[in-house]
């Protein structure tokens, strides 16, 4: 049930950025789809009960640097927790980049209306 | 896991608001909602580095999407709607929703991880010698620097790459290129 | 862009140094805590903003100019690269972890352990800082043309 309230996070934003005109919101639908797609993946990887993949001192057995069972038993899945943590700045550069050619393209043509922006010149 | 369902139930109704308002600057404060309950989700879902990262990106990316959207003329977009596009879209989205919902059936239910099921699965060993392997006691730091560092070498250079594509489109062109003779 | 009234000058010059060595904290204990390279970064970058933002555009610039940033820039991205051949010239293959194998194993839970994550950690803060701070400052110095436009087209 979670799972199909984060599918239909991402369906709102493939709504907003096939649908709407105005440049501004199809960046905005864009991310939405990014915010969705995180979300899933680290809802992938959680355990009932569990605790955040950091060992610090209780989970060592004492006096040794072996991990109690208990530790093992109990943690969620280190594995998404790192493709997402790159998945994030990224998104940051990639909406950089997409604002930066929204202002040009607003400098050059005046609106922010993509049906108005049709001429091909260089 | 009460907890899960209210902060979802807060994510879409920003999202809904974010995507129907007239108004560029409301639709920005409301993605910064979701920025915000993505972050509180993380933290109650265990993953302590993604909810640091996540509000700190947030806040960035607020200020240069609230950039793009301020002190310029905002032109009203008019002009009549194309209906029928708009009714074939949302028809084809819906079907793509429900197909999906069809699919997230077969995955494991919500709160067992896969590598509980899969005795073999790479993150058991990843837990297991994560620390005598590497030494280090942040079992994602370990993960994404030493046993898949080749995925970080990657996101460096899409950074780079993003960045420099983002400082080339905003030069300004002098007016001194546009006239050189050709010779 | 202008910088802000008074009030919001003094404040933020005495809390954009403490952002400063919190994001400091963050990259450093990477491998001991929650946070590593990539968030270090965006707070090292969101305190220079908080600086551009609060006392004007050129302030700021003569702080951290154009120039300097995008070295700073190439500079991370180079310690990176040099960390990783030095794997393939002091260990067996690309990117290997050589000093906890080889050189210096540390104790596990100290500051000084886990070899190379530490190192990494520093380059990866150091270019996600300067990368997001550039982007920023070129955002604000684009002032767009609109004059030179209307006359193109008429």
């Amino acid at each position: 049930m979670p799972y199909a309230l984060c599918f239909l996070l991402f369906v709102i934003g493939l709504y907003c950025a096939v649908v709407k005109k105005n440049m501004v919101k199809i960046v905005i639908g864009i991310m939405i789809m990014e915010y969705a797609v995180n979300l899933f993946l680290i809802m992938l990887g959680y355990r009932i009960g569990g605790i955040a993949p950091i060992i610090d001192k209780g989970a060592l057995k004492p006096g040794t640097e072996q991990l109690t069972a208990a530790f093992l038993n109990t943690s969620v899945d280190p594995l998404p927790q790192a493709l997402v943590l790159t998945a994030i700045v990224i998104s940051l550069g990639s909406l950089a980049l997409m604002i930066s050619i929204c202002i040009r393209t607003y400098e050059r043509y005046g609106t922010f209306d993509i049906t108005k922006i049709r001429r091909l010149r260089g | 896991m009460a907890v899960f369902y209210i902060l979802l139930l807060f994510i879409l109704i920003a999202a809904i608001i974010a995507v129907e308002t007239e108004n560029l600057l409301g639709a920005v404060i409301c993605i910064g909602a979701i920025g915000f309950g993505a972050s509180l989700m993380f933290l109650f879902l265990r993953a302590p580095d993604i909810a640091i990262t996540q509000i700190v990106v947030e806040v960035l990316g607020l200020i240069i999407l609230i950039r793009a959207c301020i002190s310029r003329e905002l032109t009203f977009i008019s002009g009549p709607r194309e209906f029928f596009g708009v009714v074939v879209s949302v028809v084809i989205i819906f079907a793509i929703f429900l197909a999906g919902v069809k699919v997230l059936e077969t995955l494991p239910a919500f709160g067992t991880p896969i590598f509980a099921e899969a005795p073999e699965a790479a993150s058991q060993t990843y837990i297991e010698e994560g620390l005598e392997k590497t030494g280090a006691a942040n079992l994602v730091a370990s993960v994404i620097l030493d046993f898949r560092a080749y995925d970080t070498l990657g996101e460096v250079t899409v950074l780079f790459t993003s960045i420099i594509g983002a400082t080339v489109i905003l030069r300004k062109k002098t007016k001194k290129l546009l006239e050189e003779p050709d010779i | 862009m202008k910088g802000m009234t008074i009030i919001v000058k003094t404040i933020s010059s005495w809390v954009k140094v403490l952002i400063f060595l919190f994001g400091i904290y963050i990259i450093l204990f990477g491998h001991l805590t929650p946070g590593g390279g990539f968030a270090g970064g965006v707070i090292l970058a969101s305190s220079y903003v908080l600086l551009m933002l609060a006392f004007g555009r050129e302030f700021a610039e003569k702080n951290l100019s154009l120039p300097v940033a995008s070295k700073l820039d190439c500079a991370g991205a180079f310690a990176f690269a040099v960390i990783a051949i030095l794997g393939l010239v002091l260990g067996g293959s690309f990117f290997v972890n050589f000093l906890y194998q080889k050189y210096l194993p540390g104790q596990a839970l100290n500051l000084i352990s886990a070899g190379t994550i530490p190192l990494l950690n520093i380059a990866i803060g150091l270019k996600v800082a300067a990368s997001l701070f550039l982007v920023i400052l070129t955002l604000s110095i684009f002032k767009p043309d609109i004059s030179a436009n209307k006359k193109e087209q008429n």
